[in-house]
């Protein structure tokens, strides 16, 4: 209950950990199903993609046996797959179809402290799921190196940026099928070009430019540094990521503002 | 201090003005009964008093916290129990009740979840997903799951809407509970039985105003009179009866396949038929008389 005649602050951490404890509630109700699929996952990929075609075509790229340019890669394919596509459905169902947010924002949490907790929720697991394919990879031959440490709080920081970008799509759209014209428009092109399964040194020199504004090359790139040695441009591509994260945070506030206040 | 005070409150959806210069104030310990039709505005009277919705015009206050700028904090003093179930209906009965107790910052939240366990009588089914329970036990756990942190102002929005009998009475004897408690209630409705039943006080809306307030047999002296007689047959018979009554400047309004002629103590003339059966005016009459619509 509350205390007194004051006023409740921006950004309460127990509102946020309240929104977060419902995830976590509904998490615990269907995190098998998740995990399995999380891991079974790269394992196929690696075995179809990085063992099928490193044994036909592709032996290594830029001395990097193909099963670990592959396997590291795919940490960018998971963390966007458990990001932006979990936000906008995740977000769309508990807005339209389950009332979910009119509960919460009937109690003392504003939509910024909404949004930043969905946020920081996809964030937190993403930032778990996005480990598994390095994971597995070390299983097909890849070795442990210091710098992998800091894989979990790249892909928390760009699962960040993925799920605001989904936060703010499910605010955008007006039926739930519109979404594959956002998966379709933005997600797998990302996906696509970011390196994970072939170098973008080999694309056109207009496709190299887009790749380099892709957070997801960026993620793909501080995941191999982390595996084969980081570089000093490596900060750069950080604080991009973080310039990402906080761009997306501040859209999906306002559109979700827009979304649930009359 | 009045637990809500609203002063000519505006609220347009584009077009359409869903609360049209709503003044409203609700004295603390009072249950108040907000009735109109669909669409009367009585839905969005609530969302502008969470925040939910930000008035176009006018001044409102919740528990002496200025909206919207101050609506978080009114929020956490409230408790708001919606029309439509918004359960989490795979976790469980207390994970649900647990997540808004800290929601709404209480410092005990195992306490505050038995307490509010045993206000819904659920304490037994405490560990089972909510989908696993019968649509009464849900009502009764999303009605204790807005009272988790004990709030001194309680808006319940159509509380028993598309619910059977059997569980509408179980709910009318948790929200008599609480109202016997003094806390203060805010309850919008379209059923007239329930209005009688809870509300100390009725204020009527239409088309986004009040339009008549007062407690339910004021109403009926003021609107009503004291008999109504309903008077069945064909429709040419109800037509002429229905007529002359209006005639003699008594108020008539359809009542099923029959007519109702308000205020009929004060016929003459045989303007009430013979064969009408007479009986108590109702808030009902006052409710159709005061929105021309049928009540449910």
């Amino acid at each position: 209950m509350s205390e007194g005649r004051t006023r409740l602050r921006r950004l309460e951490p127990a509102a946020i950990g309240g929104v977060m404890s419902r995830e976590v509630a509904n998490f615990r109700t269907y995190w098998r199903g998740t995990t399995f699929s999380s891991v079974l996952e790269p394992i196929v990929y690696l075995l179809a993609f990085g063992l099928g075609l490193s044994a036909t075509l592709v032996d290594e790229v830029n001395g990097v046996p193909y099963v670990q340019f592959v396997g590291t890669g795919m940490v960018a394919t998971a963390v966007i797959f458990s990001s932006a596509l979990p936000a906008m459905f995740g977000t769309f169902v508990k807005h339209r179809f389950q009332n979910t947010y009119d509960a919460i924002l009937a109690a003392p949490v504003d939509v910024e402290e909404l949004v930043s907790a969905e946020m920081l929720w996809i964030g937190a697991r993403a930032s778990v799921y996005g480990c598994v394919p390095l994971l597995v990879t070390i299983g097909f031959g890849l070795d442990p190196a210091w710098g992998m440490l800091l894989t979990p709080l790249f892909c928390f920081v760009t699962a960040l940026g993925f799920a605001g970008f989904g936060v703010a799509m499910a605010a955008i759209v007006a039926k739930i099928d519109q979404f594959n014209y956002v998966t379709a428009l933005f997600v797998t092109p990302l996906f696509l070009v970011s390196g994970a399964f072939f170098p973008i040194e080999g694309l056109p020199q207009g496709f190299q430019l887009l790749a380099q504004l892709n957070p997801l090359h960026q993620l793909v790139e501080l995941v191999r540094g982390g595996a084969f040695g980081y570089d000093a441009v490596d900060l750069l591509r950080f604080a991009g990521l973080v310039g990402f994260a906080f761009v997306m945070w501040r859209i999906a506030v306002n559109r979700m503002e827009a979304r649930l206040i009359d | 201090m009045a637990a809500i005070e609203l002063r000519g409150a505006v609220k347009r959806f584009g077009p359409i003005v869903a609360v049209d210069g709503l003044d409203l104030e609700v004295p603390e310990g009072i249950c108040l009964g907000l009735l109109g039709p669909n669409g009367a505005g009585k839905s969005t009277t609530m969302r502008l008093l969470t925040g939910q919705a930000i008035a176009d015009a006018g001044e409102l206050r919740v528990l002496g916290h200025e909206l919207p700028g101050d609506a978080k904090a009114a929020r956490a003093e409230m408790g708001v129990v919606p029309q439509l179930d918004n359960l989490d209906v795979d976790v469980t009965v207390e994970d649900n009740l647990a997540i808004f107790a800290r929601l709404y910052r209480v410092p005990d939240v195992g306490a505050a979840v038995d307490r509010a366990l045993d206000l819904a009588r659920l304490r037994d089914r405490r560990r089972d997903a909510v989908d696993k329970l019968s649509g009464g036990m849900r009502r009764r756990l999303l009605l204790a799951r807005g009272l988790v942190h004990e709030p001194k102002l309680v808006l319940l929005d159509e509380p028993t809407v598309g619910l059977d009998p059997q569980i509408r009475t179980q709910l009318w004897t948790l929200i008599d509970d609480l109202r016997s408690r003094g806390t203060t209630i805010l309850m919008s409705t379209h059923y007239i039985e329930e209005a009688e039943r809870l509300a100390d006080e009725v204020a009527v809306m239409d088309a986004g105003r009040v339009i008549a307030r007062a407690t339910p047999a004021e109403l009926i002296a003021a609107h009503a009179g004291t008999h109504t007689a309903e008077v069945y047959g064909p429709p040419a018979r109800l037509t002429e009866v229905r007529a002359v009554a209006e005639g003699q400047g008594l108020a008539v309004r359809p009542a099923g396949p029959a007519i109702a002629i308000v205020g009929a103590e004060r016929a003459s003339d045989g303007a009430v038929p013979a064969d009408a059966v007479l009986r108590a005016a109702s808030l009902e009459d006052v409710f159709v008389l005061l929105t021309g619509v049928e009540a449910e």
